[in-house]
């Protein structure tokens, strides 16, 4: 492999971690604070991706397709909250397990009665649709690029969101100790409201902007659902600083996995997943 | 966690009542003129194949409080194992085959329980399921171990040995009942043997148990590594029963639909797991008849099942039963 080759792997491996890390930062932060196990949370992805299928479709441009899609995915997710979830905060993990196995049933068919069976791919934006050479004979995507900026920037707004606001404060307070924050006069029923359509909107933002590059198509939301468990388990359950090494290691071992050792490809992100837990078995950081 | 779940653990009169009349029932159907049709026969004994899956996992998930959702791993290898053990042109002796299956996916069950088991609640439910994901890929990528197409089981295994014909359908349905209520048995045994006791005390309290003195660890270990061999015993009897095996039997939906149907019927006395499987299956047969939208009917199903009977479909018979006799 050449220099620039692996560049451009390198690129395409951190451009795959992050897009892991904002699937799984919203998985495990609805887990570390409500303590929900939402096996759901691939839907939302997938929801997002036909999101932007179906309004860059409509309106022809891909930017406005993102605000909308991200807005309703986010207002979806709220009332799923609000009509179902909160229910659950207090009842065992298998009861949330099976009610999320059934949504995941329920997803998937509205999808198909709404928009089809059909595998649909989205136009890269004009603006964005060029590449940047790296030698003679290799060039890289701008979109590829684009995209990674954006989920830094998430990235960082989630970081900043949660240990700078005020906000972010409650939320923490919330996740160690429920009862004392309440009493202390925070509306705890508000903040898992907002935690929750946080997470889905991370997870329908990963989809709509990962839809011109990888194709958009039913199921899409359940391999992408068992990717994400990989990196909860491996940065450790609850810990958003882990899922962000775990996904960009995830990111590395799939992409130079495919690349080195076709052979093993489908089973090199597992094989690192059992390594980390034989050393320890809580993940990498532990909360 | 699950102790609102483990009342059932010791059966009441009604509910051996109704799972008498079921086995009855089981047992006569070959002789209804209905079952002259394969497909009724075929069905049943896929139901029935599916409940000694489902009683596997309930080892686990209802006795151990194990959830497992990579337990469907077990199931598929040892469908493999016969498989690969049955050569091109002839039959294979069930009498060391099943055994030999089941050992197999028991050794794999021992090899991944030593990762897992050290793991708890949900880092469990997500580390099986991970594990699972490696075997199915393993499978999948593989054009040698019949890739994503799956490979044909040429004949269905010999059992002259024991004096039966397993080509027929009523011959092999009698067999997989017999199975069925053999490991119920059991299992049912095993329960309330000391074996037995620990892992329900592990249950209900892991760490008092080893304060107690007893290694947790072998005690969970053992338990995983016995459900994953009967969950090879009915992989084996699946493979069996289609002639065919493919990695969709090691994947995530097999594995939820095991631990559905185990909730669905109710956690922690085998019963459970039998009702839970025969109605999923049925239910969803039911769907699948009625639209082409069935997937829409069976999570509102489930959905609705979670809200409405938290200790199952034996729970609710308890209740009635109960309400009944006061009345």
């Amino acid at each position: 492999m050449d220099f620039a080759n692996f560049l451009i792997q390198l690129l395409n491996s951190v451009q795959y971690g992050l897009l892991l890390f904002m699937l799984a930062a919203g998985l495990t932060l609805i887990f570390g604070i409500m303590g929900v196990v939402n096996l759901a949370h691939g839907s939302f992805y997938m929801i997002g991706a036909y999101l932007a299928w179906y309004f860059t479709s409509l309106l022809g441009s891909l930017t406005l397709a993102i605000v909308l899609g991200t807005l309703l995915a986010v207002a979806f997710g709220w009332l799923l909250e609000w009509l179902l979830f909160r229910h659950f905060y207090h009842r065992d993990h298998l009861d949330q397990v099976l009610l999320t196995f059934g949504l995941i049933y329920i997803f998937e068919e509205m999808r198909s009665i709404f928009w089809g069976d059909d595998v649909h791919a989205v136009q890269v934006p004009e603006l964005l649709n060029w590449s940047i050479p790296l030698t003679d004979t290799l060039s890289y995507p701008v979109y590829r690029l684009v995209m990674s900026a954006v989920c830094i920037v998430l990235a960082i707004g989630l970081y900043l969101l949660i240990s700078k606001t005020r906000l972010g404060m409650k939320i923490r307070a919330g996740a160690f100790n429920r009862d004392m924050t309440e009493s202390l006069g925070v509306n705890i029923r508000l903040i898992h409201g907002v935690v929750f359509a946080l997470g889905v909107g991370l997870a329908a933002i990963a989809g709509v902007i990962a839809s011109p590059i990888a194709s958009v198509y039913p199921g899409m939301g359940s391999s992408v659902l068992i990717m994400c468990f990989v990196v909860v388990v491996i940065g450790g359950i609850g810990s958003v600083r882990g899922a962000l090494v775990a996904a960009l290691l995830v990111g590395l071992v799939d992409t130079f996995g495919k690349v080195l050792v076709p052979q093993i490809a489908g089973m090199a992100v597992y094989m690192l997943m059992a390594l980390v837990l034989l050393y320890k078995p809580e993940g990498l950081f532990k909360q | 966690m699950s102790t609102a779940k483990a009342q059932l653990e010791k059966l009441p009169r009604s509910i051996q009542f109704v799972l008498a009349l079921g086995a009855i029932a089981l047992a006569a159907f070959p002789l209804l003129p209905i079952a002259g049709s394969d497909f009724y026969l075929g069905m049943l004994s896929q139901m029935m194949i599916l409940a000694i899956f489902a009683m596997s996992l309930d080892l686990l998930q209802g006795v151990s409080g194990l959830v497992s959702l990579g337990h469907a791993a077990f199931f598929g290898l040892a469908g493999y194992a016969l498989a690969f053990m049955t050569p091109a042109d002839a039959p294979i002796a069930l009498w060391w085959s099943l055994p030999a299956a089941a050992l197999a996916a028991g050794l794999a069950a021992l090899i991944i329980g030593f990762f897992v088991v050290r793991t708890h609640g949900i880092y469990f439910i997500m580390v099986t399921m991970a594990f699972a994901q490696m075997v199915f890929f393993l499978f999948f990528d593989n054009k040698a171990l019949g890739g994503s197409d799956g490979i044909y089981v040429n004949f269905r295994p010999d059992a002259t040995a024991l004096g039966i014909d397993l080509e027929s359908k009523t011959v092999f349905y009698y067999f997989t009942l017999v199975v069925l209520i053999g490991l119920y048995f059991a299992l049912r045994r095993l329960l309330f043997s000391p074996f037995g006791r620990v892992l329900a005390g592990i249950r209900v309290n892991e760490h008092r148990m080893r304060a107690v003195g007893y290694g947790t660890f072998g005690y969970k270990l053992t338990a995983f590594t016995l459900a994953g061999a009967l969950a090879g015993v009915a992989g084996y009897l699946w493979a069996a029963q289609t002639g065919f095996v493919n990695p969709e039997l090691m994947g995530f939906h097999m594995s939820a639909h095991a631990i559905m149907m185990v909730i669905l019927g109710g956690m922690g006395n085998f019963a459970g797991a039998i009702v839970g499987a025969f109605a999923f299956e049925y239910v969803m047969h039911l769907f699948k008849d009625m639209t082409k939208h069935w997937q829409l009917l069976m999570g509102g199903f489930i959905v609705l099942v979670v809200i409405v009977a938290p200790r199952g479909l034996l729970g609710l018979i308890d209740r009635y039963s109960k309400r009944g006799g006061k009345a």
